[in-house]
């Protein structure tokens, strides 16, 4: 299924593949960032590979200088029963990466958590709205520059 | 409460007293069941720990009919919104059991997100220590709200009482 996978990949789009990796057996793919809704929308149509469900979309923050953020989509073949993880690396400057909620419905809340979370900006989605924190509150709080316990007033309380 | 008794077959007392007697033994609870205290808060309405022994059961999820808020469970900033509208929206005297670490102080979220103690924002009277605290607790809570009531103190006025291990610390 791996080498079926890759070899299908890498047939189609020869250059969005930037690295692959396994661990313990799960199979990760670092995408090309202007490649990941292509390469999303082939990995669910594709007969053989069958990705017909996606089970979490979130970031991480690895504070480095270029490419400081990353996009993490964990997918799933019920046919296959294979779990992929794609990887989009994203950069402070340029925060935008393509929705993937045309492809997987259920992508649509997990989208909007990443951008609530990391600030990441999801082109074409529907609806990107904060979803756990209030629609006026200023920051990204799982970014690694903010403060475990918050910026003081940012979140108001009720009046005692 | 204070009753004089006479040979006749009546007995005299304050207004006060007879209302405030009255009130106490019908304390009916607005569960402001957030998370997993809210557990523990059944348990005590159930057969086993039977609030109804201290007039109690009577659960209300209507504000308008409660007269004490338990609030069990973590309070996060956005929640904080609604817990105070829904105190708001009780009838005084209103009454309010800070139950477990979580609604007291934050507990183990020191974070972000959640209200560092739900007396930011409302005025607590009982706090009961424990993650979650037990039934017991929660009864003895509710028996500290009674005598509360019993010497005639105003909600949210008198002396804060804490319940469990905080008593040492406090």
């Amino acid at each position: 299924m791996k080498d079926l996978l890759l070899q299908k990949l890498r047939a189609q789009f020869p250059a969005a593949v930037e690295l692959d990796s396994e661990f313990r057996g799960e199979l990760t793919i670092v995408i090309r960032k202007a490649d990941i809704l292509p390469v999303c929308r082939f990995l669910q149509s594709d007969p053989d590979l069958a990705f017909d469900s996606v089970r979490d979309i979130c970031g991480a923050d690895y504070q480095r200088s270029d490419d400081r953020f990353e996009v993490i989509y964990n997918i799933y073949s019920l046919k296959n029963n294979f779990r992929l993880r794609l990887k989009v690396r994203v950069g402070e400057n340029d925060l935008h990466v393509s929705s993937v909620s045309g492809v997987w419905k259920g992508a649509d809340w997990l989208e909007r958590e990443t951008y609530d979370m990391y600030g990441i900006l999801f082109d074409d989605h529907p609806d990107l709205r904060r979803i756990y924190l209030p629609e006026e509150f200023e920051y990204y709080p799982l970014r690694k520059d903010f403060p475990l316990m918050g910026i003081p007033g940012s979140l108001p309380l009720p009046r005692k | 409460m204070e009753l004089e008794r006479t040979n006749d077959s009546f007995l005299t007392t304050r207004v006060d007293q007879i209302i405030g007697w009255a009130r106490k033994n019908s304390l009916w609870p607005m569960p402001m069941g957030i998370s997993c205290c809210a557990i523990e808060m059944m348990a005590f309405a159930g057969p086993r720990f039977d609030v109804a022994r201290f007039g109690s059961e009577a659960f209300r999820f209507s504000p308008r009919q409660s007269d004490l808020m338990i609030v069990a469970g973590t309070v996060t900033y956005k929640m904080s919104h609604v817990v105070r509208k829904i105190y708001d929206q009780m009838p005084d005297p209103k009454w309010v059991i800070a139950m477990g670490a979580c609604t007291s102080s934050g507990g183990m979220y020191r974070s972000y997100s959640v209200v560092q103690g739900i007396d930011l924002f409302l005025p607590v009277d009982v706090y009961v220590s424990g993650c979650p605290p037990r039934p017991d607790n929660l009864l003895k809570a509710l028996m500290e709200v009674q005598k509360k009531i019993a010497r005639g103190e105003k909600p949210g006025q008198s002396d804060k009482v804490f319940i469990g291990e905080t008593a040492e610390h406090a």
